[in-house]
């Protein structure tokens, strides 16, 4: 296999990831009334953040873009980088994370829809195990970057 | 199949292909349901309202015990731009909403028929089909049941506020002192509960009418099925000559009033502000996340065939080189 086939992403999609990541934060956080409350909306060019339907749009045009990354990329591991590259322990937390992110995420867009209806008590446990998911994700993924613990790892050639 | 790409790489990427298209035609859960076909909506017939305040009263005796009962002094809430409630020394104020009044009697005098005609128009949640409050509020404290009901559980709610900010009536009104945020954060976070009509959803939940409907004298409000009351909200208007507010509205409420004269010269003509709310008309306000949920099932999809496509690509490129390495 010609290795180039078979390398994990570039940096330029690891920036692509970090940088959604923080608009994804910063507008999910922002669909709790705080932005106004502590001033942030005020700083000057902000004054967005405490649009809820504005930051609610770029919450989903975000949400949009990731998931198409992570179709690219959890489809590009299984074809072709996991012949050189495991996911490692901190990765495979990581990647439990994001599927609880993406999974609460998604029924929190079809409670949305119109002529679509959850129990109640149904929709508050989407609503915050989304945020609890996303705040578990954001210290963990700080932690591993603080001690460096990286998403794959090569595959270690197998003594014969 | 191509000389160039290897089984097993053309197995794979066309594995990934199909699975992006099977993706694209999932059923929706089971736990999705269609809310529409049994939802209650109500009808108000503005020509048959007196002003009598009967529905008013009514409302007010019947969720007495929802009311706030506020714990005072307040605590200190920071930054000092975070302004206190308090409708708790106000609570039998009828002229607008307030967290002890969840239905009052505006008026507008308009010309009906040549005439000059002061009309009263009950006013309370529009009970929308897709509310913005229950699908924006961070915590699910805000909720629609299935009976097209919208309520705001007073044990969960915050009193952020947000479900009256992304209302496009701004009906829902705060008590502060009250609810959960004083066992949380009560200096930081939070500043009360919201208040607004759940249209009296434990009477309904026992076959019983909404206190309004059933206290109002001259029949001006009807309960039942939206188609129903959609029906006879034409009728009416086909016969008066009238006009029909909320079945558009904010992509469509469980509120439907019907008038004798536009909305929009009841709207010019009536007293507006805080608690006293308009009747313009409403764009959905939820359209855009309808619209970006396509995109979000899509997204994946493309995400998908990229990967499969450039995997493809490479391994056809790779058995280019290396038949022209190796050409016998």
């Amino acid at each position: 296999m010609n290795s180039a086939l078979s390398m994990p992403p570039g940096k330029w999609v690891r920036r692509l990831f970090v940088f959604l990541f923080a608009v994804m934060a910063f507008t999910g956080f922002g669909q709790m009334p705080i932005f106004n409350r502590y001033y942030v909306s005020d700083i000057p060019g902000m004054g967005w953040s405490a649009d809820f339907y504005f930051t609610h749009t770029i919450h989903y045009v975000g949400a949009s873009i990731l998931l198409g990354l992570f179709g690219y990329l959890v489809t590009d591991y299984v074809l072709s980088v996991r012949r050189r590259y495991r996911l490692t322990i901190p990765g495979i937390i990581r990647v439990f994370l994001l599927i609880g992110i993406v999974l609460t995420g998604i029924f929190r867009v079809l409670k949305n829809l119109p002529d679509v209806t959850f129990s109640p008590a149904f929709t508050m446990f989407i609503d915050i195990a989304h945020l609890g998911f996303m705040m578990i994700y954001l210290f963990s993924a700080l932690a591993f970057m603080m001690t460096k613990k990286g998403w794959v790892r090569e595959r270690t050639a197998t003594p014969s | 199949m191509s000389n160039h790409l290897s089984r097993r790489a053309f197995i794979k990427g066309g594995l990934a292909a199909a699975a992006a298209l099977t993706a694209s035609r999932l059923p929706l859960p089971n736990a999705v349901k269609g809310a529409s076909s049994t939802e209650l909506a109500t009808l108000i017939d503005i020509r048959k309202c007196i002003g009598c305040g009967a529905c008013v009263e009514a409302c007010q005796s019947t969720n007495e015990a929802k009311f706030p009962e506020p714990k005072k002094p307040f605590p200190k809430m920071y930054p000092s731009r975070v302004k206190v409630s308090d409708w708790s020394d106000n609570r039998y104020e009828t002229d607008r909403l307030t967290p002890y009044n969840w239905l009052f009697i505006q008026e507008a005098t308009v010309v009906v028929d040549g005439e000059e005609r002061t009309l009263t128009i009950p006013r309370r949640c529009m009970h929308c089909q897709n509310p913005p409050c229950a699908d924006l509020c961070p915590w699910g404290a805000a909720r629609k049941l299935e009976n097209g009901i919208t309520l705001i559980h007073p044990d969960i709610c915050l009193g952020g506020s947000k479900c009256k900010e992304v209302c496009p009536w701004h009906i829902p009104q705060r008590q502060t002192g009250v609810g959960l945020y004083l066992d949380l954060l009560p200096s930081l976070a939070g500043n009360g509960v919201m208040y607004k009509c759940d249209r009296c959803y434990n009477r309904v939940a026992e076959g019983k009418l909404p206190a309004c409907i059933e206290a109002c004298p001259e029949g001006v409000q009807k309960i039942g099925p939206r188609d129903e009351i959609l029906k006879e909200a034409h009728a009416i208007a086909r016969e008066i000559n009238g006009y029909i507010y909320g079945e558009t509205e904010n992509g469509g409420t469980n509120t439907i009033y019907v008038s004798p004269v536009p909305f929009k010269d009841i709207n010019r003509a009536m007293e507006k502000g805080p608690g006293r709310p308009h009747l313009r008309p409403v764009e959905n306000a939820m359209a855009h996340a309808d619209n970006l949920a396509k995109a979000m099932v899509i997204a994946p999809i493309a995400g998908i065939a990229a990967a499969a496509a450039r995997f493809l690509k490479r391994a056809d490129r790779r058995a280019v080189a290396e038949k022209k390495e190796d050409p016998s």
